[in-house]
This record gives C-alpha cells, structure tokens and sequence, in this order.
C-alpha cells in the first residue's frame, strides 16, 4: 500500500473514490490476497472511520446495516437477532472470532466472493444495497448486484454504504453451511432459506439462496416455484433436493468437487425442508 | 509471505527507515497540507502513534507495514508471532479495543486511536496471569509457538464467559491452530484457568460486598 486514506464522512472520502483507491475495511480478505501474491495497492481508501457507513437500527419498514458492520456487530445486535436471525446466524460461522472482529458485512459483498457466508443470506431477505459515488447515492436490489465471477455493479468511484433488509422480515429462516470444519474453513455449500409460513405444511414467498454452487451467490427460483406450489411432505423434500442438483452450477476446486457439492446441496435442502416438516408452526 | 519488507539486517533496515522518517519530515515542511491534517498517508514512512499495553508508542513506517510487523520490528515487542501471515492461525493474537484480532490482518496507520494490548501485558515469569499458569500447570503446549495467540484468546474468552462449556472453549480458540495438536491440554487449560478465577474471586466479592 502506498498511499492510505481514512476519511470521516463520505465527502471526505470524494477525492479517494474518485482517485480509484481500492475501498478497504477489516481488510482480512484483502491481505489474504496481497501477501499470497505480494501485490501492492497505489493507494486504499480505509472506510471504517466514515460516519454514514456505521450502526445497524430499524428505520420504518427496514432494517438498515452500515456497510462497515463487523460480523461480531451483526451478532451482537438485537435488531438482527430479531429481525434477521438468518443474517446472524451467517455471521457466526464467518472465519473465528478474530475474523469476524474485523471483517465487515460490506467488504464481504465488494470482495465478491462466490462463496461469502453472508451473501446468500441477504439474498434469501431481499436485501437492497445503498450504493454511494461522489455524485449521487442508488439503490441496488441485491439480487442484481454480482453480475460475473467476482464482478459487480459497483463502479470503481463507488462504495457500499448500507444494506436494507425490508420489514417485515420473513417468518421462517435458515442458514445451513458445509465446511470443512466448523470455523476458518471456506465454504462448500452454503444455504440460506427464508419463507412465510401459511400453515404447517403451506410455505409462501420461498427465497432458496445459495453460495459456492456458481460463478456468484444464487437464488433457485424453480425450487422455490416447486415448493410453494405443493405441501409439505417428505416427497415433495426429495424432488426439491433433485431439483436443486439440476439447478446449480458447481465446480471442482480445491475445497470440493462439483459431484459432491451438487449432492450436498439437495441433501441440505431435503433435510431442511423435513425439519419444517417436523416443526409446526408454534 | 511477503519478503519485500524484510531487512537484510537488522541494522540496515533501521538506518532505512531513520533516513525515510527523515525525508518524510522534510516534505512535511515544505508540503502545503502543512497547515490541516493531511489527507493521506505515504509513499513515505510516516510516524503514528499507537496505544500498546496502555502507553503511547511511536513508530515510523510506510503505509504497508502491518500492526504485527510494526510490534516486532519498530517496537520490538515479539510476543505475538508471524507465522501463516494471512489471518489463517491466530499466531499474532492481539487485544484491539478489548476484543482478539491478527495483527497480522491490521495496517499499522489502522490501528492508531485503538487500544492495542499484547500478551506482554498479561503476566511477568515471577507472577504469571491465571490462564499462563494454567497453561504451564496443564502442560499445554509443546513447540510452544502459538501459544501466546492461545494465551491472548483465552484470557478474551474467560473476560466475556468466566465458566466456558469445552464447545465455548473450542469455539472461542477456533482461530488458533496449534501445529503440535496439544489442542486436548489447552482445551484443559482454559478450564483449570476458568476454576482457579473463579475461586480466587469469592474472596473478592465478598470485600465489595462489605465495601458497599
């Protein structure tokens, strides 16, 4: 890193993002990168000290999340264990606990991973992302957001600012993760549902999102067709984890094959869908 | 891991770095930011200040040098370790504000205005911290290396949990390895340091109760 810039507010911040610093926060993806490769940035752009970037509160019909949250925040807030306990429970599997006191909900979604725990999350809650440039400030549906493998709409004069989540949240929501271990370990599969629950066995507004099975985290929207066309039962699991192999594009890497990742997956889903089974309503 | 900013000695490397601090002071002179606060920092070396086991700290160092790298080799306090370099081990353990980070993972310009705290603070040979002699007691290492990382994460997780459950333990160490797999001691540790805290502190409570 040559130069670095820690700016207060967003004005502040005018002159780097125009400049194209590399946007950084808790950097632990970042430095990953740049001491395996030994790469050097002109210059960063530090945004954990801007002011509009900060503090998870509820405003209206939304749960609005300062881009530069850390995961630890995101645990610790009653606003998201209330309203977004799938976020939460995304956050507590991100890295360990050294991680998640640095690393923070908008460099996970900048750094564009495919298989970013908190990024099938916010899809599954049909997040909105408030994105900041030095002209003007937009609003992006979260959905359209990677557009490529680690490519996103956000232009290089551009940050995230927060992240909406919109009230109220979904009734059921679950987050699954298939790691090696349970910490520090990069994902195979990750799987975030939420839904409304019309009775035991009828599911309505079915979000299925997953990460680590394509080029960019991914709704399945024919698996969600699929379960809010038909109840509840064991046969209709079976044909949603079938379904979910199908619909995904998983490779060999590393961490995992494409083989075993198409078949976890639907197993996450069948099981997933059998625990609702076997939890009614309250 | 990055050899770039590696010296070739010691003694070269600080005369680099006293004649960058030099230069920089120079063109911070001449600079017309002069008057407010600059809006950047670097190429040069600059000279921040950091908080470290409670006392102000200066080093000088170019806008590249991590917060470990910064410890070590400007202020040469060694206690956290670089091994993997990439957040991956827990080696480099430090307190930031309370809470356990890599300090490898921190640029040392991000760690100014934050309460930095180092294994160094946490006990002397003569009169070790509860959870260093639980360490020593329970045998719980064996190269020895991670374990002022083990030592840091421990004491933050009996600060916030002062009775963990084996799974609390294993969950608030998850992001330190140990190379040797003493894993099995140190769990036992934690616990022997939780048990030991907690009966030194009967005593104490007692005292607040009759101070009140």
């Amino acid at each position: 890193m040559t130069l670095s810039w820690s700016p207060k507010t967003l004005a502040e911040a005018r002159e780097a993002l125009i400049q194209g610093a590399t946007k950084v926060a808790g950097s632990t993806d970042l430095l990953v990168v740049d001491h395996a490769t030994g790469s050097v940035r002109d210059s960063v752009l530090n945004v954990l000290g801007i002011e509009e970037l900060q503090g998870i509160r509820v405003e209206a019909d939304q749960l609005s999340i300062g881009a530069s949250s850390t995961f630890t925040r995101i645990r610790e807030s009653a606003e998201v264990a209330k309203h977004a306990p799938l976020l939460k429970d995304a956050a507590r599997t991100i890295g360990a606990a050294q991680i998640q006191n640095r690393a923070t909900i908008g460099g996970n979604i900048a750094n564009a991973s495919p298989a970013g725990d908190s990024l099938p999350a916010l899809l599954a809650l049909g997040a909105l992302i408030v994105v900041s440039g030095p002209r003007e400030r937009r609003i992006v549906p979260y959905n359209a957001f990677h557009t490529a493998y680690r490519k996103t709409v956000l232009g290089p004069d551009e940050l995230i600012e927060r992240i909406l989540i919109p009230l109220p949240a979904p009734a059921v929501q679950v987050f699954r993760k298939v790691g090696t271990r349970e910490a520090q370990a990069i994902s195979k599969v990750v799987v975030a549902f939420a839904s409304d629950r019309l009775d035991h066995r009828i599911l309505a507004n079915v979000r299925l999102a997953m990460g680590s099975v394509a080029a960019v985290p991914v709704r399945l929207h024919e698996v969600e067709i699929l379960i809010e066309d038909n109840p509840l039962t064991p046969e209709l699991a079976a044909r949603a984890a079938a379904l979910v192999a199908k619909s995904i594009t998983p490779i060999d890497d590393v961490r995992s094959t494409a083989e075993y990742r198409r078949h976890v997956a639907g197993q996450v889903v069948r099981r997933l869908l059998l625990d609702l089974l076997a939890a009614p309503p309250a | 891991m990055a050899e770039s900013d590696k010296p070739a000695s010691r003694f070269s490397r600080r005369s680099f770095i006293k004649t960058a601090g030099a230069g920089a002071a120079l063109a911070g002179v001449s600079a017309e930011a002069q008057e407010k606060k600059p809006e950047f920092l670097g190429p040069d070396a600059s000279t921040l200040t950091l908080t470290v086991n409670g006392a102000p700290r200066q080093v000088t160092v170019e806008p590249r040098v991590t917060l470990l790298r910064a410890l070590r080799n400007e202020l040469e306090i060694t206690g956290a370790k670089e091994v993997c370099d990439r957040g991956g081990c827990g080696a480099c353990t430090v307190l930031m504000d309370g809470r356990i980070v890599n300090a490898c993972m921190i640029m040392a310009w991000d760690a100014v205005g934050h309460e930095i705290t180092t294994v160094e603070s946490f006990g002397t040979p003569e009169k070790l911290s509860p959870v260093q002699a639980a360490f020593v007691e329970c045998d719980g290492y064996q190269c020895g290396f991670c374990t002022p990382g083990m030592v840091v994460s421990s004491t933050a997780l009996l600060k916030r949990n002062p009775n963990p459950s084996l799974d609390e333990i294993k969950a608030g160490l998850a992001g330190n390895l140990c190379r040797c797999g003493t894993y099995g001691r140190i769990f036992e540790a934690v616990g022997k340091a939780a048990k030991n805290m907690a009966a030194a502190k009967p005593a104490a409570g007692k005292a607040a109760k009759k101070g009140e």
